[in-house]
């Protein structure tokens, strides 16, 4: 499992034998200093987080002694640990942020798969407007129209509630572009030999469509996930109710700008961040192809 | 384009042509109205109220006003400021973007042990929230308790009050920014890395080229295309920055880090000006557009080579 994760399986297999040669590198002089360039920058990139880590351990007045230590004076301590979870509201919020990315991948992803598939095999009337006004509304950045949208969910009575916080935020036609493409590309006469045998269109897109598209469903569905789970602007916008409040909202919300509560602030960062470095820890390989396949065509 | 990785093989020809049926609108209904709720009518809409005197706090109903939203915008001085600091923000921030996401690719690249570690650091803050950036580096950034001037001060360097100076403001945000976003960058260029054919450099090596004369001859030359692609993304992401700004700074000090985006917030939702927003909204949507058909013809030229 060394460098593999993010290559292209048709090329792998072009060139198999040749990289596993280049992936073994000679202990020459210009390697170690490879091994130290990469130690340091990745050290200076972890620095923070660690860092956070660490604080989040220590006394308020250890996290805020100056001179400035790593390790603390009075030694470590769960307490604000303990407040964190004592107190309620990130944990709420953890609950609402879980609940409220989870119901706009699934409606993403359901809504976008019926729409690419119809675009992708079925004929119908107005088929190349609609897929025209699907790629155009692509280069439409959202964030700009928070201020109409605000207004309007206003007089639709939306504002302060799930519904309101969720349905924007399932509109994703680059997705429907992605999933398009990959529609394409699956043999046809699969669903024909169905088609021949009585299944409606529907049965075959559930039961051979879908099963066939996993790996692309479920990049989609990371690349969703993590821009919901981690997205600020709108749920900011929409909500005002603290119980509604999503993660990385509460947590703007509640903390003033510059006071000094450091190691507070950098346990609720690090929980905050805790859910999606975790899974990434674990399907590393599937995020990083995920975000790389959907990304590219998606950002 | 690496989409096609996950592809199955063995393309075949469509044999045959599906009935023209109503049916296919029951599958693309379900999206057309979110789409024609969520974002095509608040587009049409920003439009009618930029002519409006549209205010939240006012009880008059809107009354139309003409241009008078667009000729107030181009006379707002901070609208140019807020203008400028978004370019200063979009230049500043792509170029060390692409540039270190090219050099922590290519040292990745070089296959060393130990690629889930240097990956997970340089990807990891990616998948962190903007306000948890914001929580890190607000607290790094604190001029006499933060890490960066205790690590400066120990090379004998005396930092500077960094989010709260107008000088340093704008550059501890893109600092932040960098280390938030360059593993995006960086996955781009290792994908664009992966799709050059070892043979190339087999038959470089063959002829005696260097590592160095590797590295220039071959894989930064072919890496043109995704180069084009990383600094088109990069920008149009850039340009709408909100969140890590309003986080650290509030656009403050002195108005030295207020981006347009943000502008567009403060008119709306802490002046309840909605009308003038959707009008400064209009100005930043028409300048976006303008930005992505440019690039878009610039990288399809590319492309085609």
């Amino acid at each position: 499992m060394t460098s593999t994760s993010v290559s292209i399986p048709r090329r792998r297999a072009a060139v198999g034998t040749t990289e596993s040669t280049r992936s073994r590198p000679r202990a020459r002089p210009s390697t170690v200093v490879a091994y130290v360039a990469l130690g340091i920058l990745s050290l200076l990139w972890l620095a923070p987080f660690l860092w956070a880590i660490n604080t989040s351990f220590k006394s308020e007045t250890d996290a805020s002694a100056s001179p400035v230590t790593f390790f603390p004076a009075h030694g470590y301590t769960l307490d604000t640990w303990a407040q964190i979870f004592r107190a309620g509201s990130v944990p709420l919020w953890m609950a609402n942020s879980a609940f409220i990315a989870i119901a706009v991948t699934a409606l993403t992803l359901v809504v976008s798969t019926l729409a690419a598939y119809a675009f992708s095999r079925l004929d119908f009337p107005g088929k190349k407007v609609f897929y025209a006004l699907t790629i155009g509304s692509i280069m439409v950045p959202t964030q700009i129209f928070v201020v109409p949208l605000f207004d309007e969910l206003l007089a639709l009575n939306l504002v302060d509630t799930y519904w309101g916080i969720i349905l924007p935020q399932t509109i994703a036609p680059v997705m429907i572009f992605v999933l398009k493409r990959f529609f394409d590309d699956i043999p046809q006469e699969l669903e024909d030999a169905a088609r021949v045998d009585g299944a409606t269109r529907f049965r075959v897109f559930i039961s051979i469509v879908l099963p066939l598209s996993r790996t692309i469903l479920a990049a989609v569905a990371i690349f969703v996930f993590i821009g919901a789970w981690n997205n600020f602007l709108w749920p900011f916008i929409v909500t005002n109710d603290p119980n509604l409040m999503t993660l990385p909202v509460g947590l703007q919300t509640v903390t003033p700008g510059y006071s000094v509560i450091f190691a507070l602030r950098m346990a609720q960062a690090v929980l905050a961040a805790a859910p999606l470095i975790i899974v990434f820890i674990f399907f590393q390989r599937h995020i990083i192809r995920g975000i790389s396949t959907t990304g590219i065509a998606g950002a | 384009m690496t989409t096609s990785s996950l592809t199955p093989r063995g393309r075949t020809p469509q044999t045959r042509r599906p009935r023209r049926s109503l049916s296919g609108l029951l599958y693309i209904a379900p999206f057309f109205v979110l789409f024609g709720f969520f974002l095509a009518w608040p587009t049409v809409y920003g439009l009618y109220l930029s002519f409006t005197d549209r205010n939240l706090a006012g009880s008059a109903a809107a009354q139309l006003v003409g241009f008078a939203n667009y000729v107030e915008a181009f006379g707002d001085s901070l609208m140019w400021r807020t203008l400028g600091n978004t370019l200063l923000f979009t230049v500043g921030s792509t170029i060390p973007l692409v540039i270190v996401a090219l050099a922590l690719a290519l040292l990745v690249n070089l296959k060393l042990k130990g690629q889930w570690l240097w990956r997970l650091s340089f990807f990891m803050p990616y998948l962190l929230a903007s306000t948890v950036v914001s929580l890190i580096w607000i607290w790094l950034f604190n001029p006499d308790l933060g890490a960066v001037n205790a690590v400066l001060g120990a090379v004998g360097i005396q930092g500077p009050a960094w989010l709260q100076d107008p000088q340093t403001a704008m550059a501890a945000v893109i600092i932040a920014t960098v280390w938030w976003t360059v593993g995006f960058n960086f996955l781009l260029y290792i994908s664009g890395m992966q799709n050059i054919p070892e043979q190339v450099y087999e038959a470089a090596s063959v002829d005696g080229a260097s590592g160095w004369r590797q590295l220039f001859s071959i894989t930064l030359p072919l890496l043109g295309r995704t180069t084009a692609l990383v600094v088109a993304l990069q920008v149009l992401a850039s340009i709408k920055v909100f969140d890590q700004i309003y986080q650290m700074t509030s656009g403050g000090p002195a108005d030295s880090t207020r981006t347009i985006l943000e502008y567009v917030y403060d008119a709306g939702f802490s002046n309840y000006r909605l009308g003038y927003a959707s009008a400064i909204s209009y100005i930043f949507f028409v300048i976006v557009i303008i930005l992505s058909l440019v690039q878009l013809r610039i990288f399809s030229r590319k492309a085609g080579r």
